[in-house]
């Protein structure tokens, strides 16, 4: 424990043999003199090594005795090295730390997310509404976009995604024909299982289960390569050059993946179909011709409409949304995979949401 | 000097989501100027050069390019200016050539025929010639720089704004850097505008430079730095252009 003790106008600190406790740094010595030193002095044992944690304690002493005013009178420091009372001198300019901040209550903290929330909806408004007015340019062939980036982003969000979509709708297809088997074995209506993948994958199961594989995909990288560019201050380059980045970056891969998203609907489809094809004649006593003739029976044309609009939408949803997170990424690395899960997490969210919605839309049209 | 400056900064005040950093910032700088920017770290000199060329909207004042305020807007064609960023943002997902290409292609500038040879003579220019086909990440920091200094010059631009090009680069790559930007000045009469730290490219190229007091949150000095050096009425200005180590380059610019 250091001693200390006052003389006059001197105070005599005695750093004991084992040095001082570090737990002391934040803890100081409570019976302080209050004003009136003009001299520190300082008694180490001999050949005393000074390190760290005595400059810090000697520096926070200095700071309580000469109080927080920035006129206040000067201490001299003695019985320390020359080069440790520079180092004093240099701490003493450093500002006092600031007081922790009391948690802001839950009421304000309500309020604080309420608001971001309220900008965030908003910024995503206008960047909805950049892309609907920059799509005559793109048709045009007027929009600022290269041919490249188009063709990879095209590539990024179709071939690339194949196998991925066709495995998830080939066992969702499958998963379902076999739940649905075992159930409907019991009753004799085996066959029935047919109709039940077959509405459930077209207007259900391959338009979700294709936005949520591609969320996490083509979503995801989406955000990941803006946000990496937001870092590398590619996107302030572009925008000095004139070129708006939601037309050059964000237009195309929400066209690219709205239109590409129907395409690998039909292909869902078709997968989730031949899964619960081969389970339902592995597990059931049925041939693959009555299969196909009962899902032709059961599928309507308005299960098609609904789930190729769904698709249509979720995938602007992605794009849209992939990008928005890039954009508003920071600038650090940390930022990027922040904009990459927040991407993956907004759009799921979004997806169900959305078809919820359009589940209730239907339910009212009586479609 | 003309009497029309190609940039008039207006007592604008600068800063980030309404908070200033700086106010009170005057200056006019003239067609074929280096104009530097300093100041101590924080003091926003980079905020500054941001607010010049429309990433960040002004506060307060206004600034103007040969008379007529800045036009981001898609009718506003392209931009009077070449900016290269501190890390050079170079698109990482294309060549050199396509980098220095790309910002002709979006602005239909020159024949699309005498592109491809514009974007390699501005790669010579920088002393880049047959590098043209290799991405930034295969290029050191200096090349990576000087590639960026290509693409800012792609559009032939009336001012190049430099946002400290000499950071990360070794003395004698920072002497080169300084070199080309004096050639792009007296070749091609451009102006430059300038945030830098280094001392040696201050005395060497700038002819007047702008010093922004990060504690007092105003400019303190507007002058050419040899002037300054001895004449600044201002103790930390006098103090910033005369560090120690850098006594030989003051010598060696002042009359």
């Amino acid at each position: 424990m250091v001693d200390t003790r006052q003389d006059g106008d001197s105070l005599i600190l005695t750093i004991p043999a084992g040095g001082i406790d570090p737990a002391q740094l934040a803890a100081p010595p409570q019976t302080l003199p209050a004003g009136g030193i003009s001299t520190l002095q300082v008694k180490a044992p001999a050949g005393w090594k000074w390190g760290t944690v005595d400059a810090a304690f000697l520096a926070g002493l200095l700071r309580r005795l000469r109080g927080e005013e920035p006129d206040a009178p000067d201490i001299q420091v003695q019985g320390v090295p020359h080069d440790l009372a520079k180092l004093l001198e240099l701490a003493r300019s450093a500002p006092t730390p600031a007081e922790a901040k009391p948690r802001p209550g839950l009421r304000k903290r309500l309020g604080k997310a309420s608001l971001a929330q309220w900008y965030e909806s908003k910024a995503m408004m206008a960047l909805i509404g950049e892309v609907v007015r920059r799509l005559p340019r793109l048709f045009t062939g007027r929009a600022m976009v290269r041919r490249n980036e188009v063709m990879d982003v095209i590539a990024e969000s179709s071939t690339n995604a194949l196998i991925i979509v066709a495995i998830v709708n080939l066992l969702m297809g499958a998963i379902l024909a076999f739940v649905g088997a075992v159930q409907l074995k019991a009753f004799g209506a085996g066959l029935y299982v047919a109709d039940l993948v077959g509405i459930a994958s077209v207007r259900e199961l391959a338009p979700v289960m294709t936005a949520i594989v591609l969320a996490g995909r083509t979503g995801a990288s989406f955000a990941a390569r803006i946000a990496t560019m937001q870092g590398n201050e590619e996107i302030d380059a572009l925008t000095t050059l004139g070129v708006p980045p939601e037309e050059f970056l964000v237009l195309p891969r929400v066209v690219a993946l709205s239109l590409l998203m129907p395409l690998l609907y039909v292909y869902a489809c078709a997968l989730s179909l031949i899964g619960g094809l081969v389970v339902a004649i592995s597990m059931l006593d049925i041939t693959a011709t009555a299969y196909m003739v009962e899902t032709q029976a059961a599928i309507k044309s308005a299960n098609f409409y609904i789930g190729g609009l769904k698709s249509l939408v979720f995938g602007a949803m992605v794009a849209l949304i992939g990008c928005r997170c890039g954009l508003r990424a920071g600038r650090s690395a940390a930022d990027v995979g922040q904009a990459t899960t927040a991407a993956v997490v907004n759009a799921i969210v979004a997806i169900i949401a959305v078809d919820a919605l359009f589940a209730v839309c239907a339910n009212a049209l009586g479609i | 000097m003309t009497s029309q400056p190609r940039i008039r900064i207006d007592q604008a005040s600068i800063g980030y989501g309404g908070r200033a950093v700086q106010t009170g910032i005057a200056a006019d700088i003239a067609p074929g100027e280096i104009f530097a920017i300093v100041g101590d770290s924080g003091s926003g000199k980079s905020t500054l050069l941001k607010t010049m060329v429309g990433l960040l909207p002004i506060l307060k004042g206004n600034i103007q390019f040969d008379g007529q305020p800045l036009d981001m807007s898609d009718a506003g064609g392209p931009p009077p200016f070449g900016i290269l960023f501190q890390g050079g943002a170079l698109w990482s997902s294309m060549t050199l050539l396509e980098n220095v290409m790309m910002p002709m292609e979006m602005h239909d500038h020159a024949n699309p025929a005498a592109r491809e040879a514009l974007a390699r003579f501005k790669l010579a220019l920088v002393g880049l010639p047959g590098h043209e086909e290799r991405y930034p990440a295969d290029l050191s920091g200096g090349m990576r720089k000087r590639a960026a200094l290509a693409r800012a010059l792609a559009l032939d631009p009336s001012v190049l704004f430099l946002d400290e090009p000499s950071a990360g680069l070794d003395p004698l790559s920072s002497r080169r850097l300084d070199q080309l930007i004096l050639s792009l000045r007296d070749g091609l009469g451009i102006t430059v505008v300038i945030v830098t730290h280094e001392l040696e490219s201050l005395y060497s190229i700038a002819d007047r430079m702008l010093f922004l007091d990060g504690e007092l949150h105003h400019p303190t000095a507007l002058g050419a730095p040899s002037d300054l050096v001895h004449s600044s009425d201002n103790a930390k200005v006098r103090e910033f252009l005369t560090r120690k180590g850098m006594n030989c380059s003051i010598s060696e610019a002042t009359p």
